[in-house]
């Protein structure tokens, strides 16, 4: 199957995407902010039909539009979390608003599963070296800050009063987060980020006790599912964003009934 | 030597004052019960010696300077503190995450670091129970834990908030036997909060009672009193001393038997 130009694409696409997406993953376990990820995914839709609609790529679109409502969440992020109606409800407009765009352009079935459900098989060579000088990026940040992070994460009471600023990691963690949900979406689809960012990383946090295994492990498991999924895609046919899904779903439940025994 | 001074200090929180005009001074080596109803102002107090709150009137002094976030002369064990469900991170890697925990980088740790660790969970007796997970251990093995990470660093003040919260007496009495025996032999100072003295009572070389905005700081026998207490309280207060006991009552109400209520700061988890 690596006979095939889009294949060897989508191997090295979904590699950059799961290796990275692990131990964002795994932090964002950490904090209990899964729910973030997803809701910033939707915004990233808004933000792609957007950018397709006002000339530009709807990667550029999509990764801008995470990036400003990932600071958002991060500044406000303590605020936000009580009133989960209203994140609802923004959520549900940006995802119109994301409609609404994409009314206006012509291809508007295939472009609308495309971003919805993503469509690895079709990354060029140009979008890989972007995702990869993005993640490499993203993954650096994370190193820098991950110290101060965990002690943020774990226990935030204590970290305040050794001098760690909580605001200023959540912002710049939320960063993070919005430029990797991005990436996922360009394998899996707005809808389907959770398949690579907390999928391997929840249960990566039941099957270890050490942070470094953990993140390790998370990275390791989200790219045997992105690759698992790629070739069980190729062959049964089956639309690679389920494939990777079902593996990611699968391997949850096993770690969960491995955790709980 | 006095580790902590208060100097005419007034402590707010939104609108409310919790701490007025209030002095004391508490020396170096001291063990101090610190008592008081809910909302009295114990974790206030603690925030304000960590840097965490400004006073909005008067001084404070911690080891003679201003109070400063990141003190490593001050260890902290934060009132109730909860982690993720379902979090399989070992009690070793949690604790360990406070060496060095403001600094940028890899949470990887020196090998002085995790000597020093080891050697804290030692001071406690929990270097096994550190090998498991934070979540599957009992609320009295949890406080070791976190009491041993206040150790690190070897700190000369200890603010211990509410550190028998969700203990049973047993558990209870063997933690204020720990951090006493501690204490006397690491030589720190060392305030605890509790929301009932009898715990404390033989442990503690004074108390420190916080009501109505006031402050009174002394021996027990002279702090536990109908005089003193009625005047925190503001309304009538009997002590009544049994079986080496002792009861504060308002009225017919055990006033320190009431169920408790966690103070509420604006300034918890998320936005400082």
């Amino acid at each position: 199957m690596l006979a095939y130009a889009f294949m060897r694409h989508a191997f090295a696409a979904s590699a950059v995407v799961a290796l990275i997406a692990g131990p964002v993953g795994y932090f964002l376990v950490l904090r209990g902010q899964t729910f973030a990820g997803h809701a910033l995914s939707h915004v990233g839709f808004t933000g792609a039909t957007g950018g397709v609609l006002a000339g530009i790529s709807p990667f550029f679109g999509m990764v801008a539009a995470t990036l400003l409502a990932g600071l958002g969440m991060g500044a406000f992020g303590a605020q936000l979390a009580e009133r989960d109606v209203a994140i609802g409800m923004v959520l549900a407009f940006a995802l119109a608003l994301g409609m609404l765009f994409l009314h206006f352009f012509t291809a508007y079935a295939t472009a609308a599963t495309a971003l919805l459900f993503g469509n690895v098989l079709a990354v060029d060579i140009a979008t890989v070296w972007l995702l990869l000088a993005l993640g490499l990026g993203s993954i650096a940040a994370l190193a820098v800050i991950s110290r101060p992070l965990l002690l943020a994460s774990l226990q935030p009471e204590l970290a305040e009063a050794k001098g760690v600023s909580l605001r200023l990691y959540a912002v710049l963690f939320m960063a993070i987060v919005a430029i990797v949900t991005a990436e996922c979406a360009e394998i899996v689809g707005v809808l389907l980020v959770f398949t690579l960012m907390v999928g391997p990383a929840a249960a990566a946090s039941r099957l270890t006790r050490h942070v470094l295994s953990g993140v390790a492990l998370a990275a390791a498991l989200a790219l045997a599912e992105a690759w698992g999924g790629l070739s069980l895609a190729f062959y049964t046919d089956w639309p690679s964003s389920f494939s990777i899904t079902l593996l990611s779903t699968l391997v949850y439940l096993a770690a969960a009934a491995l955790a709980s025994r | 030597m006095k580790t902590l001074e208060f100097q005419n200090v007034t402590l707010t929180l939104g609108r409310r004052t919790v701490l007025a005009s209030v002095d004391l001074v508490i020396d170096a080596g001291e063990f101090i019960g610190v008592l008081g109803a809910n909302g009295a102002g114990k974790t206030t107090l603690m925030r304000a010696a960590l840097g965490l709150l400004t006073p909005s009137g008067g001084r404070i002094r911690v080891f003679g300077e201003h109070p400063r976030r990141g003190n490593p002369l001050i260890g902290y064990v934060p009132q109730h503190q909860s982690l993720p469900a379902g979090l399989r991170l070992s009690g070793f890697d949690i604790i360990a995450g406070v060496v060095a925990g403001h600094r940028l980088g890899l949470p990887w740790l020196s090998r002085a670091g995790r000597e020093e660790v080891s050697w804290a969970l030692e001071k406690v007796g929990a270097a096994d129970l550190a090998r498991r997970p934070l979540g599957a251990l009992s609320g009295g093995e949890r406080q070791r834990l976190l009491l041993a990470q206040a150790l690190i660093g070897r700190p000369r003040l200890l603010l211990l908030d509410e550190p028998l919260i969700s203990l049973d007496p047993r558990h209870q009495q063997g933690m204020v036997d720990l951090i006493r025996d501690l204490q006397k032999e690491l030589g720190f100072t060392a305030l605890f909060s509790a929301h009932e003295i009898n715990p404390l009572l033989g442990a503690i070389d004074r108390v420190l009672y916080l009501g109505g905005g006031k402050a009174a700081l002394g021996p027990v026998d002279a702090v536990i009193t109908p005089v003193v207490l009625s005047r925190l309280y503001g309304t009538p207060i009997e002590v009544v001393h049994l079986n080496n006991r002792i009861f504060v009552l308002a009225g017919n109400a055990d006033l320190e038997a009431q169920p408790h209520l966690h103070e509420h700061h604006g300034a918890s988890a998320g936005h400082p």
